[in-house]
C-alpha cells in the first residue's frame, strides 16, 4: 500500500520533469522559429518591392540611392568560401588521414584535442592575427591593398580546419576494421589501403565534414570584416577586397534605417536560404552513411 | 530518452535544478521592468560618441544622480532613435536632410575631416577636385599626382555613416565613391589602414589624426584648427544634438552643460572647434 502510493508519486514528478523539458526543448525551437519569421518578413518585402532580379544581379550596392544590388556580395561569399575550402580540405584531409591510418593511437589522443581546441579561439583573434602579420605580408610580397580574397581566404581555410579534421576523423574511425583488416591481408599496402578502402567507405562522413566547414565559412563575419577590405564590388583578382553577405550586414547595421535596413535583412535571407541548402545536403549525406 | 525516463529517479534531484532556473528567469525578467528610471539617452554618431561619453562622465561628476546613457549606433540611427522616442537626444555628425528638419538641431562642436595618407607618401597637396577624382576612381595611381608609381588604395567609411555623408556632401558633391573602395567602419580603423599601407588615402575626424598618419594640405591649406576657424579650411561638420520637439528638463540641461564655456574650453582639447553662443 504504501508502496504504490510511493510510486505514483514517483511518476507524477517524472510526468512534471517530463513537462518541464518539454516546456525547455520546445523554446528553444520556437526561439529559432521567431528568428525566422522575423528575418523573413523584415526581409522579403523589400525584394519583391525591388525586384527579386534587380535584388539578386544588379552590380550596384548605394542603399542610400536605393539601388541594391546584392550581386558583388553573392560572389564575394562564394570566391571566399570557395578559396578556405581550396586551402582547407587538402590540409584538413591529410590532416585527418594521417591522424587515423599512420600514427599511434597515443598521438591521436594527444592531436585531436590540440586540433579542436582551434575551434575555440574566438574569430575575432583569427582576424587580428590575419590584420597584423597575413595582410602586411600579401601587401609587401603581392601587392595590393593586403586585404584581400586572398587574405579572408586563407585565414578561413585555417577557421574551417577543426570541423573538417574531426568529422572526417569519426567518419574514418567508423570504417569496420575488418574493411582495413581485409585489404592489408590482400596485400595492399596502408596507402592504398587508405585510398581505396576506407576513404570511400567513409566518403559520406568527409563530404559532410566538408560542406559543414563550408557552413562556417560562409557564416563567418568578425575576421571576415577585418582582413577582406569589404569593397562592394566583384573581385577582379585573388588580391582585391571582397565583400561577403554577412560582412554586409555587420558592417552596415548599426548606420541602417528604414528600407536600407530591410534590405540588410534581405541580404539576412539570401544567406539563410544559403547555408539551409549547404546543411539540407550535409544532412542528406551523412544520413546515407548509415543505409 | 523513454528508457532513461521510466528508471526509477528521485525527482527533487532535477526539479529542484529546474525550479531554480525558471525563478532566475523570473528574477531577470523583474530586473529588466525594475531599471525604468534610465537616465537620459543619447544616442546617434559614433564620431560623436567617445565625446559625448566625456561630457556625460564630467557631467555626472557634477551632478551627482543625474544619469546620462551615450549610445553609438550612427547618426541616422540616433535621429530615427529620438524621433521614435527611443532616445532623447540624438547625435548627427552631418547636416541634417530635409526629411529630418522636423527635429530641433543644435550644434554642440564642429569637426574637421582631415584626408589622410601615410606619413612616408610624397604627396602633401592635393585640390578638393584631385581628391574627388581619387575617391570616384577616376584617379588611380600616385605618379598622376607626383607620388610613386603605384597605385592608390582608397579607404572610405560604410553607407550611412555620419563621417561619409559629410565627406560626400562636401567633397564629392555629385559623383559616388567608388565601388572598388575599401569600406571600413570606424574612424579607428581607417587609420589604422592608411597608417599602414603607405599606398593608401583615406579620411577621418581631424582630432583623430596623430603621427602615424599625414594629413594633406588641401588647395594649399592645411588641416589645423586655425585654419578652420579662420574658415580658410573648409571640410568642417558640425556635430550636432537634435531633440523632438523642445527636450525634457534633463536633455535641456545637459545640453546647456555641453554648451556652457567650461565644457566648450575642454572641447578644443578633445581635439574639436567649439561654439559659443553670443
Amino acid at each position: 500500500m504504501k508502496n504504490v502510493a510511493a510510486m505514483t508519486r514517483l511518476e507524477r514528478g517524472e510526468r512534471l520533469i517530463r513537462l518541464a523539458l518539454l516546456v525547455v526543448a520546445f523554446s528553444a525551437v520556437s526561439i529559432l522559429l521567431v528568428i525566422t519569421l522575423f528575418i523573413f518578413t523584415e526581409g522579403t518585402p523589400v525584394m519583391f518591392r525591388y525586384g527579386l532580379q534587380k535584388f539578386l544581379f544588379n552590380l550596384d550596392w548605394f542603399p542610400l540611392e536605393k539601388t541594391y544590388g546584392l550581386l558583388p556580395m553573392i560572389i564575394g561569399s562564394l570566391f571566399v568560401t570557395a578559396g578556405a575550402l581550396v586551402i582547407g580540405v587538402p590540409f584538413g584531409l591529410s590532416c585527418a588521414i594521417i591522424l587515423t591510418e599512420f600514427s599511434s593511437r597515443r598521438l591521436r589522443r594527444f592531436l585531436k584535442p590540440v586540433i579542436e581546441l582551434l575551434a575555440g579561439i574566438p574569430s575575432v583573434v583569427y582576424g587580428f592575427i590575419g590584420v597584423v602579420i597575413l595582410v602586411p605580408f600579401i601587401r609587401d610580397n603581392l601587392g595590393g591593398p593586403g586585404l584581400s580574397v586572398l587574405a579572408a581566404s586563407i585565414i578561413l581555410g585555417i577557421m574551417i580546419l577543426p570541423t573538417i579534421i574531426s568529422i572526417s576523423i569519426d567518419s574514418l574511425e567508423a570504417v569496420p576494421r575488418s574493411y582495413r583488416e581485409g585489404s592489408i591481408a590482400l596485400g595492399a599496402t596502408r596507402w592504398q589501403t587508405t585510398r581505396m578502402v576506407m576513404f570511400p567507405a567513409a566518403k559520406s562522413g568527409i563530404i559532410a565534414s566538408i560542406i559543414l566547414g563550408m557552413g562556417r565559412a560562409i557564416g563567418e563575419t568578425m575576421a571576415v570584416i577585418m582582413i577582406a577590405g569589404n569593397a562592394a564590388a566583384i573581385p577582379r583578382s585573388l588580391l582585391d577586397p571582397v565583400r561577403t553577405l554577412t560582412s554586409n550586414i555587420a558592417l552596415e547595421m548599426g548606420y541602417a534605417a528604414g528600407e536600407h535596413r530591410e534590405a540588410l535583412f534581405a541580404t539576412g535571407v539570401i544567406l539563410f536560404i544559403i547555408i539551409m541548402v549547404l546543411n539540407t545536403i550535409a544532412n542528406l549525406t551523412s544520413k546515407r552513411r548509415t543505409p | 530518452m523513454d528508457k532513461v525516463l521510466r528508471q526509477p529517479s528521485r525527482p527533487g534531484s532535477l526539479l529542484f535544478p529546474l525550479l531554480a532556473l525558471f525563478g532566475l528567469l523570473g528574477l531577470l525578467c523583474a530586473c529588466a521592468r525594475g531599471s525604468g528610471q534610465r537616465g537620459t539617452v543619447v544616442a546617434g554618431s559614433t564620431s560623436m560618441q567617445p565625446f559625448a561619453d566625456h561630457w556625460a562622465e564630467l557631467y555626472m561628476r557634477e551632478k551627482p544622480g543625474r544619469v546620462i546613457n551615450v549610445q553609438g549606433g550612427g547618426s541616422s540611427a540616433g535621429i530615427q532613435a529620438t524621433r521614435e522616442g527611443a532616445a532623447d537626444i540624438g547625435m548627427s555628425s552631418r547636416e541634417l536632410k530635409p526629411d529630418e528638419k522636423d527635429l530641433l538641431e543644435v550644434i554642440v562642436a564642429r569637426d574637421g575631416l582631415a584626408v589622410i595618407v601615410h606619413p612616408r607618401n610624397p604627396v602633401a597637396d592635393l585640390s578638393l577636385d584631385e581628391v574627388e577624382n581619387i575617391f570616384a576612381g577616376n584617379i588611380t595611381n600616385w605618379e598622376v599626382l607626383g607620388g610613386a608609381k603605384h597605385a592608390i588604395t582608397v579607404v572610405t567609411r560604410e553607407e550611412g555613416s555620419g563621417t561619409r555623408g559629410a565627406f560626400q556632401e562636401m567633397v564629392m558633391k555629385g559623383s559616388r565613391i567608388s565601388r572598388a573602395a575599401i569600406v571600413q567602419d570606424s574612424n579607428g580603423t581607417v587609420r589604422e589602414i592608411v597608417a599602414n599601407d603607405p599606398q593608401s588615402i583615406g579620411y577621418i575626424s581631424l582630432g583623430l589624426v596623430n603621427e602615424r598618419v599625414k594629413a594633406v594640405r588641401l588647395d594649399g591649406v592645411g588641416a589645423s584648427f586655425e585654419n578652420i576657424e579662420n574658415k580658410k579650411y573648409r571640410l568642417v561638420r558640425p556635430f550636432i544634438f537634435v531633440t523632438k520637439g523642445a527636450p525634457g528638463a534633463a536633455a535641456q540641461e545637459f545640453i546647456n552643460f555641453v554648451l556652457s564655456r567650461p565644457t566648450q574650453d575642454m572641447i578644443r582639447h578633445d581635439g574639436l572647434i567649439p561654439v559659443f553662443r553670443e
